[in-house]
């Protein structure tokens, strides 16, 4: 059903989902009042801003598993969460199967809302503490589906906790009956139930015991051969990036720094943020290269650094990459790099 | 989800809960609650308990007035509690005068009840100008007191339509009145809790769902919400019925012909020092057992409900 609703508006080949130039400052100033300070005997009005994500480029195709890693801070989440429309972008855009999605109003976004959904990183609060597993996944049927007969909308939940391996005849229990590895299986069965075709999974396993960690991706990963899902995967787990993703964008201080196939950000990491990430992964290998030390701390996303934001700990920088903000290219192997020093051959 | 087994489920967890446990282990409770039951059931069934009905002017005998109560000399003993000045039966009186201040205290509270939790769900789940604005405008509430509000609104009244029609509209008046002056106590707290909850994941959950603001608010939000509403709302019942006796007292609130227990105690004040002590006394001692009551109720509820000592 899902399948030829979603491609009677495009051919399969144009991508899920684009976004462009997006940027998300928070302000960290409060409000008028709060904003005017004397400055040499003169009232001023001064703003100060985190800027989350400056300038992010992602295009995601069908059918993909798009990883998107980072350290704490780099905006990755804020990604996520303005795709989801959960923010407001501060600038760029975000389309989905081709059309603006950013700017629409809570009900023109509602079609939207039963084809893309998203999985949360807390599974002890993303469910209310006040409603059962049975009211919580009815809720997105019902809205989505107002013509379903009760029946009908039962069957579903019942279809839905089966395939998330929830007993169904939990439903009438609270959340907090149960475990963590449970909460966030019943979080995946409310993001299905409403079959969508895209799911934003914003650090889904990391609140999780690591011994459940592996059952919730496993179940992520069926759910995606089962029903041809698309994902965008929040995580800093480069572990579960190798397994799970078939292509991986780095971010780095809220811009992407790298995209590439899974197999070829492992094998031939471009961008020396890239190299010093991978060399960080503990492997038991012997012969594995020379763990990369960078200098310094990530700079304040508040006083963004000029040019690329990497340069103050980057061992190839010159003058260019100081001025100069890098811009994504594509390099031989088919990956996407933004950087100055592989653009002009100065490093490989 | 069979129907039987919610309710069923409902009354383990009850039953269960840290409620009742901590209900069972505390005396004061205890009492406070039988004592609040007993004050309400006799204030509800006042119609059919009391001795006389005091509405009525055609059973109040004149030359009955001012008889003492059963355990002084001179009592009458149709009469338990004496009669005040106008020869009504005090019992009976106290009886309709617990049931007016009880009307207003609960009336007063559902309506500021119903305007602050809608004020602080929006201040709160909207933020922004919204908020800024209705926050505003519960400080420019906040800052006149009650009584000074409810005495410039009854007095204005009682100007403009006359006493006759006070009288007439005193209940729903004096709801109105002392429910819009306390919407902010309910407003800041709701808008605290709404702070708390928006930041959890399951308000995104619900958003990215597509549910309307409104359903948010109130179907997701206002729930988790309740435990805080809960107890402002014991506290805030004794001061409306306090309020309420506060008004009658300054003789803005219920007129003498349906008397509350504030008015009771102010038509028994002129009577004080001339030895007619029990008409202000008697339905003072009502008024301090019925607030005390409310009061210690509402104390343990919020240790009770208090999420740093139990999470729930």
């Amino acid at each position: 059903m899902n399948a030829t609703e979603s491609l009677r508006h495009s051919d399969a080949h144009s991508p899920l989902l684009e976004v462009r130039g997006l940027e998300k400052h928070f302000s960290l100033s409060g409000d008028f009042l709060e904003q005017l300070r004397f400055d040499k005997g003169r009232l001023v009005r001064r703003q100060e801003y985190v800027h989350a994500i400056n300038g992010v480029d992602l295009t995601i195709q069908r059918g993909e598993a798009l990883c998107v890693v980072g350290e704490s801070g780099c905006g990755k989440s804020t990604v996520a969460r303005t795709v989801m429309g959960l923010l407001k972008p501060s600038a760029g855009e975000v389309r989905y199967d081709g059309e603006r999605i950013d700017d629409l109003s809570t009900r023109s976004l509602l079609p939207y809302r039963r084809r893309m959904q998203m999985i949360f990183q807390n599974p002890y609060a993303s469910l209310n503490p006040r409603m059962t597993i049975q009211e919580t996944l009815e809720e997105p049927i019902r809205l989505h589906h107002p013509q379903w007969s009760r029946q009908a909308i039962r069957d579903k939940v019942h279809e839905v906790m089966i395939s998330v391996g929830v007993a169904p005849d939990w439903g009438n229990r609270y959340g907090h009956e149960f475990s963590g590895g449970q909460r966030q299986r019943i979080a995946i069965a409310r993001a299905l139930a409403v079959d969508p075709e895209f799911i934003v999974a914003d650090e889904p396993i990391s609140a999780l015991d690591v011994s459940i960690q592996a059952q919730v991706l496993n179940l992520l990963m069926e759910a995606r051969q089962e029903r041809h899902l698309t994902y965008l995967f929040i995580t800093h787990d480069l572990a579960v990036v190798e397994h799970f993703g078939t292509r991986v964008a780095v971010m780095y201080l809220g811009r992407v720094c790298e995209i590439a196939d899974t197999a070829t950000l492992f094998a031939h990491p471009r961008h020396p943020y890239t190299k010093a990430l991978m060399s960080a992964i503990p492997r038991l290998e012997d012969d594995r290269p020379q763990h990369i030390r960078l200098e310094g701390e990530v700079p304040t996303p508040v006083h963004l650094p000029s040019g690329c934001v990497f340069h103050g700990r980057c061992p190839h920088a010159n003058e260019r990459c100081r001025r100069e903000i890098p811009s994504l290219i594509t390099t031989d192997n088919g990956a996407q790099v933004a950087c100055h020093a592989i653009e002009e051959d100065r490093i490989s | 989800m069979n129907p039987t087994s919610a309710p069923a489920g409902r009354w383990t967890r009850f039953r269960d809960s840290y409620l009742l446990y901590s209900f069972k282990r505390d005396v004061i409770a205890q009492l406070s609650l039988v004592a609040f039951i007993l004050l309400l059931g006799v204030a509800v069934l006042a119609p059919w308990l009391s001795p006389t009905d005091p509405y009525d002017l055609t059973t109040i005998d004149i030359m009955a007035s001012e008889l003492p109560p059963f355990w002084i000399a001179g009592s009458d003993e149709a009469y338990v509690l004496g009669t005040d000045a106008q020869g009504r039966d005090l019992l009976s009186t106290i009886l309709y005068g617990a049931r007016v201040s009880l009307i207003i205290g609960f009336g007063a509270v559902a309506l500021q009840a119903t305007l602050g939790v809608c004020f602080g769900l929006l201040a709160g789940y909207l933020g922004g100008r919204v908020d800024a604005f209705l926050m505003r405008l519960a400080d420019i509430q906040l800052s006149f007191s009650t009584l000074m509000v409810a005495i410039v609104v009854g007095a204005l009244v009682k100007a403009i339509f006359g006493g006759d029609t006070f009288g007439a509209y005193a209940v729903p008046l004096l709801v109105v009145i002392i429910g819009l002056a306390e919407w902010p106590q309910y407003a800041r707290t709701v808008r605290a809790s709404v702070l708390a909850e928006k930041a959890k994941e399951y308000v995104d959950a619900a958003r990215v769902m597509g549910l309307s603001s409104r359903r948010i608010m109130f179907r997701h939000i206002l729930p988790n919400t309740l435990s805080p509403i809960f107890v402002i709302s014991t506290v805030q019942v004794a001061n409306a019925i306090i309020s309420e006796a506060a008004l009658s007292f300054l003789g803005l609130g219920m007129p003498e012909t349906q008397p509350s227990l504030g008015s009771l105690i102010k038509s028994g004040f002129d009577y004080l020092q001339s030895g007619s002590w029990w008409i202000t006394l008697i339905p003072g001692a009502v008024l301090v057992m019925l607030v005390l009551v409310i009061n210690l109720l509402g104390d343990w509820l919020r240790d009770v409900l208090n999420p740093r000592l139990y999470k729930g």
